[in-house]
């Protein structure tokens, strides 16, 4: 079954402000919502690859089969690199007499895959006061709409209150679109006047949630190329700003990637990390046809996990990444 | 990073050389690292596996001879033939000889289309002369209606806008109407970003297709796009037969191969690139300098003519004429890092050198290190700026301390500067310096 919420969240005790039941009264219907997109989602995914690995299920393992395998993978945006290990991984097994017909080949591929999204820590604490989540990504990527969905989340799953802090003080009515979310999600906005310095607009959400006592604060950056090293340079002194008003924050630094990007986006993992230490990624837009392969390359090459996924444009379309349904999305279940 | 496919298949085709002509196994062999280069690219696998099916017919037997060595050749044919698959018709963008021109953004969540409508607006204002109307039709996502009425305004367009409460494709009809009664040249409608499997925001562009009889659709791609940019392409194609591509993002290091698939897959012309956030940054599509870029060779012609387009005739010639007198000082060697920096940020420009991309490609340039230069500079005396070897001990330790530098700096700057001095006249000379022994002593 998918991962739920208190699983990703390391939240003290009894989560407050929700009654103790396991389903809090009134979000059944909300959660199925959500439940059936991506399982819409995954099953549409899954169709996919299905067609492309589906003779593997009738056939003996041949030449022709490990070609189809590596197709899939690639199709998938794995890239070269993972998909030719992942590729040999199997047929080494199969050699060794491990692995016999296509279904064997297909549970112990879904494990590897598996095994390769669970990197590193994938859980986001959030037992600090307050916590902060600072948000990155390159242009288009999903940073606000992340940051909307997961205020929203975090207050009605959690029950945690939450301040949004405006720092892409760059793009035409990003910080009108943030105010926006944030309406939506009932959290407070902090914004600066217009072309503000993005470092002060973060540190000053962390002094309003200190002061008020707000449980969580997430961060808004503008969107960058990881090429532009005066922008990188701008969001290593975002962190710095954050830093200075919290030591021991940000608490956590999540990258968005969009699933349909290519083998670029290793690279911009690789870059971001650099400068912001990123601590997992959000793989927005799953709910299309991509299958956002390049996370996994992304694991395997720079063990930063995946936390979350955005699967829509409305509020609820936020869901823990679950690796075990990643990879059955990836291949056929 | 990968080695540079030139390269990668020299080494493949090595014993080719002594006998003049590539056989079917040499052919197979380096078609082999062709279709890593492009997947790597992320040029779609079942275009791949066309491509270089057909590139093969063309290689094999390929003559061996002359300038290039084998790799060379084999690059070259693959090049040649990307450039034409990506350039083909060359379709212009459609112009209604009864204005208002009609013209729709559609694309993904986040692939630039507002952007892309303001740059296309300011592009058909400075090139044509065009008075541009931009309609807002995307009264889905928070602020886009804002966002347009920002770009807009920056682009010298009017922008068309009934909030988020009416209908897009009512508020684009009343555009078309609005426009045509106000005498535009141009009507750009920008649209909500969509995914090509939601039939009913599918639906919904058809409408707005019908209801507007646009002269042009552009399907907006981002250049980082993985395998799934066919799949995109294929459904923008069959419910409303897009006309051309814009491709944006590309002042990234995206390989960009998603240009190759959606053109492959629905022989749509890419008409526009967009290369970085601000309006003017918007070109016209060269399939050349794409496939060079796919296969990961530098980008040399987009280079030229941005140091053309920044370039002053007349500082030129001066330029020139201090070289063979000997006259280049620091204060025009200050000068010509400013006209670079006005080129772009230096990262990109890099990126753009053949053979020295792929090696610089992890190397930080680190753009403050202009700022220090110019301060050193900046401290000099004119004397001293035009005389550099002046510069010794005490006046050494004068500028470190103007410039809020150190000593090594200063002395560093000058042998640089004297090494470039060097290089600059050869050039002045005829004779073409080697680039990357520069590049290398530098570091
Ligand atoms: N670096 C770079 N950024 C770009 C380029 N084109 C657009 N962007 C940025 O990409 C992000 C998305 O651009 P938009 O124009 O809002 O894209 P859109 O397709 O209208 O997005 P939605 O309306 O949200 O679907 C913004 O942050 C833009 O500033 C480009 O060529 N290079
Ligand atoms: N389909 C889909 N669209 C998304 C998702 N996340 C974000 N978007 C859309 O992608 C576009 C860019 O998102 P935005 O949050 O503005 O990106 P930012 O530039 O990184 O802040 C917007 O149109 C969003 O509505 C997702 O999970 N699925
Ligand atoms: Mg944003
Ligand atoms: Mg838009």
């Amino acid at each position: 079954m998918a991962r739920e919420w208190r699983d990703v969240f390391v939240v003290d005790g009894a989560p407050a402000g929700v009654s103790g039941s396991d389903e809090p009264t009134g979000t059944e219907e909300k959660r199925m919502g959500p439940f059936r997109r991506l399982r819409e989602n995954l099953r549409r995914t899954r169709q996919a690859l299905r067609s492309e690995i589906q003779a593997t299920l009738f056939e003996d393992l041949s030449e022709q089969t490990w070609e189809r395998l590596e197709e899939a993978l690639i199709y998938a945006d794995v890239g070269a690199r993972t998909t030719a290990r992942v590729v040999a991984e199997l047929e080494q097994e199969a050699t060794a007499g491990k692995l016999t017909g296509g279904e064997a080949l297909t549970s112990r591929l879904t494990e590897l895959l598996a095994d390769i999204a669970r990197t590193g820590d994938d859980r986001i604490d959030v037992t600090a006061r307050p916590t902060v989540i600072l948000l990155a990504g390159v242009n288009g990527t999903g940073k606000t709409t992340t940051a909307g969905k997961l205020a929203w989340h975090l207050t009605t799953e959690l029950g945690l209150s939450v301040v949004l802090g405006a720092g892409d003080t760059f793009r035409a009515a990003a910080v009108e679109q943030l105010e926006l979310w944030a309406q939506r999600a009932g959290a407070r906005l902090v914004k600066g006047p217009p072309g503000a310095d993005p470092g002060s607009v973060a540190y000053e959400a962390i002094a309003v949630a200190r002061r008020e006592g707000t449980d969580v604060a997430i961060i808004d950056t503008a969107g960058r190329l990881h090429t532009q090293d005066e922008l990188m340079a701008e969001l290593e002194k975002v962190r710095r700003a954050i830093t200075k008003q919290l030591p021991e924050a940000p608490h956590e630094t999540l990258l968005t990637v969009d699933a349909t990007t290519g083998q670029n986006g290793l690279q911009q993992a690789r870059l971001f990390s650099e400068a912001v230490k990123v601590t997992g990624l959000v793989l927005t837009k799953l709910d299309g046809t991509a299958k956002g392969g390049i996370a996994l390359a992304i694991a395997q090459e720079l063990g930063i996990p995946v936390k979350l996924i955005g699967v829509g444009e409305q509020l609820e379309d936020l869901r823990p990444f679950d690796p075990a349904e990643f990879a059955r999305a990836l291949v056929a279940s | 990073m990968f080695d540079s496919l030139a390269d990668k298949l020299q080494a493949t085709l090595a014993d080719v050389r002594g006998r003049g002509t590539l056989t079917e196994q040499d052919v197979t062999a380096a078609m082999r690292e062709v279709r890593l280069a492009l997947l790597e690219a992320d040029v779609n696998f079942k275009v791949v596996k066309s491509f270089t099916e057909a590139v093969k017919t063309r290689a094999l037997g390929a003559d061996v001879i002359g300038q290039l060595n084998p790799g060379q050749q084999v690059v070259k044919i693959v090049a040649d033939e990307l450039t034409e698959l990506m350039g083909g018709s060359g379709r212009e963008l459609a112009f209604s000889p009864r204005p208002p021109t009609v013209v729709v953004m559609a694309g993904l969540q986040g692939s630039g289309k507002t952007t892309a409508a303001a740059k296309l607006a300011r592009y058909l204002r400075e090139q044509h002369g065009s008075s541009v109307a931009l309609a807002a039709c995307d009264v889905y996502r928070p602020a886009a209606v804002e966002q347009l009425v920002k770009v807009g305004a920056q682009a010298g367009a009017d922008v068309y806008e009934q909030g988020t409460g009416e209908d897009p494709v009512k508020i684009a009809a009343w555009a078309r109407d609005r426009a045509t009664a106000e005498g535009k040249d141009v009507l750009i409608i920008d649209t909500s970003g969509r995914l090509h499997i939601d039939q009913e925001l599918m639906a919904e562009l058809a409408n707005i297709k019908k209801v507007t009889s646009p002269h042009d659709i552009l399907l907006v791609v981002d250049a980082m796009t993985g395998q799934d940019a066919v799949a995109v392409a294929e459904e923008f194609a069959e419910v409303v037969q897009f006309d051309g591509v814009v491709l944006t993002k590309l002042d990234g290091d995206a390989r960009g191969g998603a240009a190759l698939s959606v053109k492959a897959i629905t022989g749509k012309p890419i008409l526009f690139a967009s290369t970085g956030e601000k309006l003017d940054q918007f070109e016209r599509f060269h399939p050349d300098r794409m496939a060079q870029r796919i296969l990961g060779m530098g980008d040399v012609m987009t280079l030229i003519e941005k140091a053309q387009d920044a370039y002053d005739e007349d500082q030129a010639a001066e330029l020139e004429r201090k070289l063979r007198k000997q006259q280049f000082g620091l204060d025009d060697f200050l000068e010509q890092l400013r006209q670079v920096r006005r080129l772009g940020p230096l990262q990109s420009l890099l990126g753009m050198i053949p053979g020295l991309g792929n090696e610089l490609r992890g190397a930080k340039v680190d753009e403050r290190e202009f700022d220090r230069v110019q301060a050193i500079i900046l401290s000099m005396t004119p004397e001293e700026r035009r005389h550099p070897e002046l510069i010794k001990g005490s006046r050494r330790l004068r500028i470190a301390r103007g410039s809020g530098t150190n000593v090594q700096a200063v002395k560093q700057l000058i042998k640089q500067f004297e090494q470039m001095r060097k290089v600059m006249r050869q050039v002045a000379q005829g004779r073409m310096p080697d680039l990357g022994a520069l590049m290398r002593q530098s570091r």
